[in-house]
């Protein structure tokens, strides 16, 4: 098996998820779009490799005092709350689906940071 | 902003990121401009935000058995070295270039994706 390719996309993943731009985009859009992983597997593979990635990155942000965590906290707590409360729909999508609903958010992402980038001109 | 804001705004993030494996950071980070962040601030709190959110989502889908942590043993490594790299990039990138790129891959991604 060729491993150039995919290190590639575990380190790009976490080069521009450590930067806050979406490296779960990255690693999911290699697995589904190019080694045909099952949707839900993909998913799964990029929330469990983001782990120590993002802790790695928070210590280091953390060191740094670039972290406000006074303002993040209810918004963590939130997403907390959001995660466990939504979860109970995951196995109920089926994948096709998910794919189609990524596929939509991914669209969408692109174009809307493209349009909030004109806006500050 | 009020805190119940901030909560409610969490709520859909972790529900973004839990439904789709991803994304949850990228939402979290127009959040933070909007609450008087810079836009480096953002994405450096956003990596902050998204991490125990995404330690629950995945033990969701540990739970689930959708995977494995077996799965993921390759990427590991490349992308604790990314991660470490990003850290200290972030702050001599342009924005505007990476952000446009990476725009551009998304929307070819998703549409790649979408036509499958």
């Amino acid at each position: 098996m060729n491993y150039i390719i995919p290190v590639l996309a575990g380190f790009l993943s976490g080069l521009i998820g450590a930067m806050g731009f979406g490296g779960g985009g990255v690693l999911i859009i290699y697995l589904a779009v190019f080694m045909d992983t099952p949707q839900l597997k993909a998913q799964g593979i990029n929330l469990v490799f983001f782990i120590p990635c993002a802790i790695l990155a928070t210590i280091i942000y953390s060191v740094k005092k670039q972290i406000d965590y006074k303002s993040i906290i209810p918004v963590t707590l939130g997403g907390i709350c959001g995660a466990i409360a939504s979860s109970i729909f995951l196995n109920n999508i089926p994948t096709d689906y998910l794919s189609k609903i990524f596929a939509v958010f991914l669209i969408f992402m692109g174009v809307s940071s493209i349009l909030r980038l004109k806006k500050k001109k | 902003m009020s805190n119940i804001m901030k909560f409610l705004a969490g709520l859909s993030i972790g529900a973004v990121n839990v439904t789709l494996g991803a994304g949850g950071g990228m939402l979290t980070v127009p959040l933070y401009k909007k609450m008087g962040m810079s836009q480096k601030e953002s994405q450096i709190n956003a990596v902050a935000t998204i991490l125990p959110i995404t330690i629950i989502s995945a033990v969701i889908y540990i739970i689930n058995k959708s995977v494995t942590i077996s799965d993921t043993y390759i990427y590991l490594i490349p992308g604790l070295l990314g991660s470490m790299v990003g850290t200290f990039v972030i702050k001599k990138t342009s924005n505007k270039i990476l952000t446009i790129v990476f725009a551009l891959f998304m929307i070819w991604a998703g549409l790649r994706l979408f036509f499958k």
